[in-house]
């Protein structure tokens, strides 16, 4: 299906026009409601403050963009597009597409303003774009179920384990999860490895510099196995995507669910009241451990073929700002990256922001600070893990086979 | 200056019956090697390449096919496709089981011929997205229907064992309806002289249908192997809507595989894919040539 969408999006790329002088042209892939409104909010607030440039958006679908994104930005370049931050931006940058924005940072201050993503900015020491938004990850769970049963949210990994058995003994499984899509998997590997092993282990591994065969490694799949072998996750999570397992939580069936902040708005959707829904971070496993947080980390770039440069930078510098950053994620229902940013007053929100403001680090996720090739086939080994989780060796096995060829 | 003929017009003159051909063949071989030749050794050159689709190329021989020698995920693709050539084939028999049915004169035999051939006009998306509902845990009807009988739920889509034999039976629902068609048609040509004599003969049942009726049915049997053996090989939308590959990869066929590689928001590995591509094209190659062989065999005999 995504080919076809990508069939489509290409179609569509070839025919946008090419800008006037005077005229900015931005290609994004907010076609979900919220952050279409939250785009529209941020291109109105920019003509107000540059009444001069007019402004054209192109909107494309979600996974079409992702291959559209590669023909346009060599072929026939916008001026502004957005993308993910991290190794996700890595072959753009390294092929010489997206213009170094390291100026911007320098003339507003940003390195202050926007303290939490600059790493996930950087490479080879140059900042190559403007991060607007961003949302936690962790552990939502059922607070009336919790209550029911008497389970008080879990702290530690013995908590954790002992909330499941009771959870599991009243005749309910405790985890959702839809791992068709694979990424779902991405975020368990991510707080377990972040808790087992700390931030730096995380990043050294997504990294390439150490053997997926290490005993550390291992420890971590330990860790899951003590979830996945008696049955703490949902049955047939392989057939169904994440809001597929929406049902499950919303019915009481499955309580808890390791997501990202957007699930809350399904959960909510699919009948569930604010009051039923809890937030609790992701519990400690090796005392003593830092606490890391997965936080993705969204951004607009500049591509290096860009005709209206200009223009661009003040659309960037825009965005930086505090006032464009509120107005933006109080649509988005996400977390502004300007820490002089209005809090918001949603309680997950709140929640999320005292939680990543406290964070020893941020990562993006798997599938972002890892290489696109290793994300595929970590994120496969993990979905089998969950299904067969005695095969382990194996999957271990064949991710330091693709580490070895991915990293050279 | 003994010439007849005006010097401006004597090429086009003389050698217009020679010419005239090659201009009425020329649009349709131009873009035949713009769109299927050139592409193909392409393919094979990108193969020897490093190419992230965007950055510089680098040759690298023939590391691809060593690599692929060496890549389980290859071996699971090849199987699956072996797996799709051979039950895929089921189509022919069962298309020509369902011709035989349709093949008579009773009051609404063309509503039932257009309903039995109806999931052949449907597109393949629309196919794999019923199959992927009938096959649904919890809610799908199959999966229902397996629950009640055997008292355990089976999510056909996520377990290794049944995905890739699930997709096949959603492919062999369309493909079955297309073997029909062929064959109704073929019904309408056989010769009902040769039929009556071999009754008279004493023929019936099975004789019949193996020594008389079958053999007529040669070029509609013939044309609907080629057509069902390149749908196996060319099986791509259904493994991609119905379980893009998964789970965990054991569902993936060469050509899914192929885009995964080159295509897929994971992949950008344009060598690699073109390698598994030209793989494909190989094995593609034998049946080619086997049906050519045997066009020109025909034609020959003719």
């Amino acid at each position: 299906m995504n080919s076809f969408k990508a069939a489509l999006a290409l179609g569509y790329a070839l025919t946008v026009s090419t800008a006037f002088a005077g005229e900015l042209v931005v290609n994004s892939d907010q076609t979900d409601p919220a952050p279409k409104k939250a785009m529209e909010t941020l291109i109105e607030g920019f003509k107000a403050a540059h009444p001069d440039v007019t402004v054209k958006w192109n909107n494309f679908d979600h996974e079409g963009y992702k291959s559209a994104i590669r023909n346009f930005l060599t072929a026939d370049a916008p001026d502004v597009v957005s993308w993910y931050s991290g190794n996700r931006m890595a072959p753009f940058v390294k092929a010489g597409l997206f213009e170094d924005v390291t100026d911007l940072w320098t003339e507003n201050k940003l390195d202050d303003q926007l303290k939490s993503a600059v790493k996930s900015m950087e490479i080879d020491g140059k900042k190559w774009g403007i991060p607007y938004s961003y949302y936690q990850w962790g552990i939502y769970y059922r607070k009336d179920i919790f209550a029911d049963q008497g389970i008080t949210p879990p702290k530690t990994w013995a908590e954790l384990i002992a909330a499941c058995e009771k959870i599991k003994a009243a005749g309910m499984t405790p985890f959702a999860i839809g791992t068709k899509a694979l990424w779902p998997t991405g975020g368990w590997f991510d707080y377990l490895d972040l808790r087992v092993n700390g931030y730096e282990f995380h990043m050294d591994l997504t990294a390439g510099k150490v053997p997926y065969t290490d005993p550390k490694v291992k420890a971590v799949f330990e860790k899951w196995g003590e979830l996945v072998k008696p049955g703490y996750f949902i049955e047939n999570h392989a057939a169904i995507d994440w809001q597929d397992a929406i049902p499950q939580f919303v019915q009481g069936k499955a309580p808890m669910y390791l997501m990202g902040n957007f699930a809350v708005a399904a959960m909510v959707d699919g009948g569930l009241k604010e009051d039923q829904i809890g937030f609790l971070q992701f519990p400690e496993i090796t005392a003593g451990i830092p606490m890391a947080e997965d936080a993705p980390t969204e951004s607009f770039h500049i591509p290096s073929g860009a005709k209206n440069k200009e223009d661009a930078r003040k659309f960037l510098a825009y965005l930086a700002t505090p006032e464009a950053q509120t107005k933006m994620n109080e649509v988005l229902g996400q977390l502004p990256v300007n820490n002089q940013s209005a809090k918001s007053n949603d309680p997950f929100l709140k929640a999320g922001f005292e939680m990543l403001a406290n964070a020893y680090a941020l990562a993006q996720f798997y599938d972002r600070d890892a290489p696109a090739e290793m994300a595929k086939a970590g994120m496969e080994g993990f979905q089998q893990f969950m299904v067969k989780p005695d095969s382990v060796d194996a999957i271990l096995a064949r991710l330091e086979k693709a580490r070895g060829r991915i990293y050279k | 200056m003994s010439s007849t003929v005006p010097a401006t017009s004597s090429y086009w003159k003389r050698n217009q019956q020679r010419l005239a051909p090659w201009l009425f063949l020329a649009p349709g071989m131009i873009m035949f090697s713009i769109y299927v030749i050139i592409p193909i050794f392409e393919s094979i050159w990108i193969s020897f390449y490093d190419w992230d689709g965007l950055g510089a190329k680098t040759w690298i021989g023939v590391a691809n096919y060593v690599e692929l020698l060496d890549d389980e995920a290859f071996y699971t693709s090849l199987k699956n496709n072996i797996l799709w050539l051979v039950l895929y084939l089921l189509a022919v028999p069962a298309g020509l089981a369902v011709a035989l049915f349709l093949n008579q004169t009773v009051i609404g035999i063309r509503l039932y011929k257009s309903l039995f051939f109806f999931p052949f006009v449907i597109s393949q998306v629309v196919v794999g997205l019923i199959f992927t509902w009938f096959y649904a845990p919890d809610f799908g009807l199959l999966s229902a229907l397996i629950k009640t009988v055997t008292g355990e739920s089976i999510a056909i889509l996520a377990d290794e064992r049944y995905v890739t034999l699930g997709i096949i039976a959603a492919g062999l629902w369309p493909q079955i309806a297309y073997c029909m068609i062929l064959y109704l048609t073929g019904l309408n040509n056989i010769n009902p002289e040769q039929v009556e004599a071999a009754r008279m003969d004493g023929a019936k049942g099975w004789s019949l249908l193996w020594n008389i009726v079958l053999p007529q049915l040669g070029p509609a049997t013939f044309i609907a192997i080629v057509v069902t053996v390149i749908g196996a090989l060319r099986s791509f939308d259904l493994v991609s809507i119905m379980t893009d590959g998964g789970p965990y990869g054991s569902s993936r066929v060469l050509s899914f595989y192929m885009y995964e590689q080159a295509l897929s928001e994971y992949g950008y590995r344009m060598g690699y894919g073109a390698a598994i591509a030209v793989v494909l094209f190989m094995i593609m190659m034998v049946f080619i040539t086997l049906f050519i062989v045997r066009m020109l065999m025909q034609e020959r005999n003719a």
